[in-house]
């Protein structure tokens, strides 16, 4: 459907070919531009597939004893949901987008290595097949089938054979496996591509803060993806050869898993959050007009985001019994990163102040973002507050947390993303009032859903329960949830539709439909096969604003 | 445009504060509740003070924050009158980023010192010689409770003694687990510990008033982790030592319901569960020596009562799908003769 | 708006940037690395906590021949390459040469030591925890020699076929970092297998 026809337009050829040779184009392909489009589509259906999952979720808890589903299917639906949406929706999201404009913003006619790039791309479509696969496979062909219900994090010995026979288990280590080392492959891929193929001129300290942001998030891949490798092949030796890594039969240690998939997990987050600032960071300046407020210090508070975000981990395991010392550490540690992150919060708004606001719907979506980040970092701070950590954990006010970033920071900001360049790669504009609708729609379901989450927290309800007593005060929050998830649906719905439905009506766009100021929207919309015809070369940060303003060149700034 | 955002705004600040105080509220009627914000024992205290403390630090942040994002929302929003010049081009400044570096580092070394003073205060507490020990350990999918200085074993619903803060008596829990991962909560007194297989965790709690607690499993551990609970019964001196009285008793050994007692001892059931001073020592499932005395069965999941329990035998999966206690197919007559034999374990 | 064209260079500017090969390997090597320090933390951490029996000290003994073999392998292939870049192709061959026979014969080592420990000591993957790390840091490590050894092995051929000359001596580089990497990582697991561990 749509993607076919962008095939034909980038490739630049008649339409008279038939639909299995585009399919075999698309397939093939080793263009950045073509798999940035392709990762983002994979993402999209992962969100339907993992927001119907969290639909069924919702509609379970819905009040209490509700018996929508079983509870081993419930066990199931939040292990997939969680495993999807991390590693299958938001991931892609991040690597399509940072493949399709990474080259375009540093001035390069691909990726360093674009094989690479198409092996990493369907190494992650693997995975995600794989995970899902398991649903037939999961107890063997006799048996009925079975999905994971380990939980995202499948903290050991629940995963050993004893407590997990079957297959379901190994889907999951293996799919994590397979899009993991896809996404190693991609991020050793970026760093060369922003490292080695920069146009002249493009000197580290020009290049637009995507790109850094980009550097920055690869480089946390490549450190802490590796780990979670790690750990899988050691949980597949447990599994497939005896091995007693997390067999605590056999003396093996079931925090040491805890200890591997946090030294993973909490870096995890990072990456998933940096690109979404890397969006913000581009869009907020385009409809403030005004360059970024302190750009220096952006990169420079981002670098050490990354660098204390791995010697925080130990803040997903208050619980576990760690020494009065220990935590004591990674409280401090938890609570330093409030400061590089609280610099680049105050930036984004020095970047607004003064400017003048344009709210379009990228835009819009960019200040819910800020709004909903500086919430979900609070409640991090309290989550990172050890004791209160000890009430707090395990509980629902922890997956108010991470949703509020997830949803109310991350997906806000892709949401703006795709607004703001859908343009640059189809060539026209989304629907501007259909968008509107879609933002505040979702801004109603998504507080409706997530600020309501917080009480049945702290009122004692913990996760990853299928079902709970009633009279406890938690039946009406579940009710209020579940509401806000069905219209958070609908918005999702209503975002679809525009996707597909401007793709065929929308107002062409033009090169630079925003006024913009970094190097893709110098080119045709959507950008030709090899991006530039001839190499640019830029003398400082914003090089279509010197373009257009001769008489206040940034190159006087630099 | 603007008014749709300032009611917006309105509508949400109105949600946070309904939410704030259904924190507060208690849930309907008597049943006890299972809030954070409603401590009855020191830890669970020192860490709502705590968490008042930091909800007041955040909220002022937030109000702040938010403040200058609107001001800068409304103030400085494209007029459709204005010009087409494009505004003042400002790259930054390094006093004002000096600034909002500097007092962040100083929110966080104060919330760091308050978050050090409440570990310390917890986990490195004092142990009084009056100090009341129990090991607790977790199993799929319910707990399992023995005083080493009392010779009791007993499941899923813990007794203690109320401590009075002139003589406290507090309870020191070992924890420890037989398969998976759990984590043992009861709000109101304390934050939740884990239980690890080959590992030794430590909780306590001093609880100052009688009454129910409620709590549960909060670490996922299988199928049934939703229906862990958790029940703390906290008694006046006088009634724990007769409860201890009674626990210490063997098992009901009269003569009545003798063909249930045969049914039990000929089936599995003695593989699984013990029944103090008879030939059932199995340790799989719950000791069953006082079964009677808890009022409720299979970790909170249903009510303690005849029906439930010949039910529960019958097809423990009807209540508690997924729990590891296997349906034992026994005709309809085994069956009642096997409900009237546990109700004499009291 | 359309209007706007790309912005080009006046004049040619002096610009160079590093090789991309290399900063692929770099990162792959950084990514490698953190595998493997996960395996050794896994290794030191059960240290002597296995339930049973055979423990490292009764069963180890250090292979010094085959790292002796190993680690020279590293100079060879060093100066392979530089022969490669002065354009002396007989002289690389065959110091390429030796560093396959060199990694081959410290994979020989290994796969006699697990044969012996194997057969005559009864320590298997799934004797106890020490088993269990021993041979999955070792065959880690041996895995990515196998895998070395396979990309040197295409390269010998290659070159046998008078396919690789000076304008290759780049990619060639590239190769040989991850060799020295390859090379790096078994001092490491040396020390701490047959050194810390006993
Ligand atoms: C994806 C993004 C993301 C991001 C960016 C964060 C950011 C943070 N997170 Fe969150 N977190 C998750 C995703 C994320 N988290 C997920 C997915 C989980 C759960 C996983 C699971 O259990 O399944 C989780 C769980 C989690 C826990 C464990 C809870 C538990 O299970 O017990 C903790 C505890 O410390 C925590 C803390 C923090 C903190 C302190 C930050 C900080 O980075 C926040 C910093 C930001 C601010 C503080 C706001 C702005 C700053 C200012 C305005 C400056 C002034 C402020 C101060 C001086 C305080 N998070
Ligand atoms: C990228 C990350 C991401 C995203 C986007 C979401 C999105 C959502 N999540 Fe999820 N969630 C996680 C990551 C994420 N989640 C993780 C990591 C866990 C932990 C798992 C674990 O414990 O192991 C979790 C757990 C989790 C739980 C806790 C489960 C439990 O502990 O028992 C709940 C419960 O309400 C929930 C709900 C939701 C909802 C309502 C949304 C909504 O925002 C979804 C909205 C999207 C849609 C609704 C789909 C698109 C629309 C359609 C298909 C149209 C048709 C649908 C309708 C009309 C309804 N999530
Ligand atoms: C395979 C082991 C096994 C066998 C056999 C078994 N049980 Fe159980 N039983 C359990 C487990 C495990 C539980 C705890 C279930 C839970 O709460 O999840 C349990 C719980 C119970 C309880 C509730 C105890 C409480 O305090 O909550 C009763 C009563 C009980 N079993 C009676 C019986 C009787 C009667 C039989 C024989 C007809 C029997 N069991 C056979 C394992 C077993
Ligand atoms: Cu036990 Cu959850
Ligand atoms: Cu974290």
């Amino acid at each position: 459907m749509s993607s076919d026809a962008i095939a034909v337009q980038t490739a630049g050829v008649s339409a008279d070919r038939t639909w299995l040779q585009t399919l075999h184009e698309w397939v093939t392909t080793v263009d950045h531009k073509r798999l940035g489009v392709l990762y983002v589509f994979y993402a999209l259906i992962f969100l339907v597939i993992g927001g119907i999952e969290a639909t069924i979720i919702r509609i379970q808890l819905m009040r209490a004893h509700n018996d929508f589903v079983s509870p081993q299917v419930f066990n199931r639906m939040f292990t997939l949901h969680g495993t999807t949406m991390i590693f299958f929706v938001i991931m892609p999201f991040m690597f399509g987008f940072a493949n399709y404009l990474v080259p375009l913003m540093i001035g390069a006619r691909d990726m360093a290595f674009p094989r690479l790039n198409a092996f990493s791309f369907w190494l992650t479509a693997l995975g995600g097949t794989l995970l899902y696969f398991s649903i037939v496979g999961g107890s063997g062909l006799y048996g009925a089938g079975s999905a994971p219900d380990v939980g995202w994090w499948a903290y050991a010995p629940l995963t050993s054979r004893a407590f997990s026979p079957g297959h379901s288990a190994d889907y999951w280590t293996i799919a994590v496996l397979v899009s993991g080392f896809g996404s190693i492959g991609t991020a050793v891929n970026l760093v060369a591509t922003v490292l080695s193929m920069r146009c002249p001129g493009m000197k580290l300290s020009r290049m637009p803060l995507f790109a850094w942001l980009t550097l920055v998030m690869s480089g946390l891949v490549l450190i802490s993806i590796s780990p979670l490798s790690a750990a899988q092949i050691m949980l597949l030796v447990d599994r497939y050869l005896g091995g007693h890594f997390f067999d605590t039969q056999a003396g093996g240690s079931a925090t040491l898993w805890m200890h591997f998939f946090w030294i993973f997990g909490h870096p995890e987050v990072y990456i998933l959050v940096i690109p979404a600032f890397a969006f913000a960071s581009e869009i907020i300046p385009v409809f403030s007009r005004k360059p970024i407020f302190g750009y220096p210090v952006m990169v420079g508070a981002t670098v050490s985001i990354g660098f204390v975000s791995i010697s925080v981990w130990a803040h997903h395991m208050f619980t576990i019994g760690m020494t009065s010392y220990s935590n004591s550490f990674f409280v401090l540690t938890t609570m330093i990163i409030a400061v590089p992150t609280g610099i680049k919060i105050f930036n984004w708004l020095g970047t607004m102040w003064g400017g003048k606001l344009q709210f379009k719907t990228p835009m819009l979506f960019c200040i819910g973002f800020l709004f909903q980040f500086l919430i979900a970092g609070l409640t991090g701070i309290m989550l990172g507050a050890a004791p209160f950590n000890w009430q707090l954990s395990g509980s629902y006010f922890v997956v108010a947390h991470f949703h509020y970033m997830i949803v109310g920071a991350i997906l806000f900001c892709i949401f703006g993303a795709i607004y703001y360049w859908y343009p640059k790669i189809t060539g026209r504009m989304l629907n501007e009032s259909l968008g509107k609708l879609h933002f505040w729609l979702f801004v109603i379901g998504f507080h409706l859903t997530f600020d309501v989450m917080h009480v049945p927290g702290i009122l004692g309800m913990p996760r990853r329960i299928y079902t709970y007593e009633p009279g406890r005060g938690w039946d009406t929050l579940n009710m209020i949830i579940t509401i806000g998830a069905f219209i958070q649906g609908i918005a999702i719905l209503l975002f679809l539709a525009n996707l597909v439905f401007s793709y065929f009506g929308g107002s062409k766009a033009g090169n630079d439909p925003w006024d913009g100021w970094t190097l893709e929207w110098s080119v045709s919309s959507p950008p030709p096969v090899y991006n530039f015809a001839s190499i640019p070369a830029v003398a400082s940060r914003r090089p279509l604003w010197d373009l257009k303003h001769p008489e206040d060149p940034d190159t006087h700034y630099d | 445009m603007v008014v749709g955002r300032a009611l917006g705004i309105l509508v949400l600040l109105a949600g946070i504060l309904f939410a704030a105080g259904l924190c507060r509220a208690s849930p309907l009627g008597d049943n006890p509740t299972t809030s954070i914000f409603q401590p009855h024992s020191t830890p669970a205290e020192s860490i709502y003070h705590l968490s008042i403390f930091v909800l007041v630090i955040t909220a002022v942040i937030f109000l702040v924050v938010f403040g200058l994002l609107i001001y800068a929302v409304v103030k400085f929003r494209s007029r459709a009158t204005g010009t087409d010049r494009e505004p003042a081009q400002v790259y930054g400044s390094t006093q004002i980023e000096l600034a909002w570096t500097i007092i962040p580092i100083l929110i966080v070394v104060v919330l760091f010192l308050a978050t050090a003073r409440v570990i310390h205060a917890i986990q490195d507490a004092h142990k009084p010689a009056t100090a009341l020990e129990v090991t607790a350990i977790g199993h799929q999918f319910w707990w399992e409770f023995r005083y080493p200085t009392l010779g009791i074993v007993t499941a899923n619903e813990l007794h203690i003694p109320v401590s009075d803060p002139a003589r406290p008596t507090p309870t020191f829990l070992k924890l420890l687990s037989a398969d998976t991962d759990h984590s043992f909560w009861v709000p109101q007194l304390a934050g939740k510990t884990d239980l690890i297989p080959n590992r030794v965790n430590e909780t306590w709690m001093d609880p100052h008033e009688t009454g129910i607690y409620l709590g549960q499993c909060a670490q996922y551990c299988g199928t049934q982790h939703a229906k862990m609970l958790l029940r703390v019964s906290v008694d006046t001196p006088e009634e724990f030592d007769a409860w201890v009285r009674t626990q210490k008793q063997p098992a009901n050994q009269g003569e009545k319901e003798i063909a249930g007692r045969r049914v039990f001892e000929t089936t599995a059931c003695i593989n699984c569960h013990a029944v103090g001073g008879t030939v059932a020592t199995g340790r799989f499932g719950p000791d069953l020596t006082h079964l009677m005395s808890r009022s409720t069965i299979a970790s909170g999941a249903a009510e303690n009562t005849p029906e439930n329990l010949r039910l529960w035998v019958q097809k423990p999966d009807a209540i508690k799908p997924g729990s590891l206690m296997p349906a034992m197919k026994l005709s309809d007559d085994d069956l009642d003769a096997l409900t009237r034999y546990l109700e004499t374990l009291r | 708006m359309s209007a706007i064209t790309t912005p080009v260079a006046q004049r040619p500017v002096n610009w160079r940037l590093p090789y991309k090969g290399n900063v692929g390997m770099a990162c792959l090597i950084i990514a490698e690395s953190a595998i493997f320090t996960i395996f050794v933390v896994a290794y030191l951490f059960y240290l002597g906590k296995s339930l049973t029996g055979p423990t490292p000290r009764e069963v180890l003994e250090a292979p010094l021949f085959y790292t002796i073999c190993l680690l020279s392998s590293s100079l060879t292939i060093h100066l392979a390459s530089r022969f490669l870049e002065r354009g002396k192709p007989g002289a690389f061959l065959a110091l390429w040469f030796l560093t396959i026979v060199l990694g081959g014969l410290f994979l020989f080592g290994t796969g006699q030591e697990w044969h012996r420990l194997i057969y005559e000591r009864g320590l298997t993957i799934s004797t106890n925890l020490f088993g269990t790390t021993y041979y999955s840091l070792v065959g880690l490590h041996a895995t990515h020699v196998t895998v070395g050894l396979l990309m040197l092995g295409i390269v010998l051929l290659l070159g046998l076929a008078g396919r690789v000359g000076q304008e290759h001596s780049a990619r060639v580089d590239v190769l040989s970092l991850y060799w020295h990497f390859v090379d790096a990582v078994w001092v490491v697991v040396f020390t701490v297998v047959y050194v810390l561990g006993r």
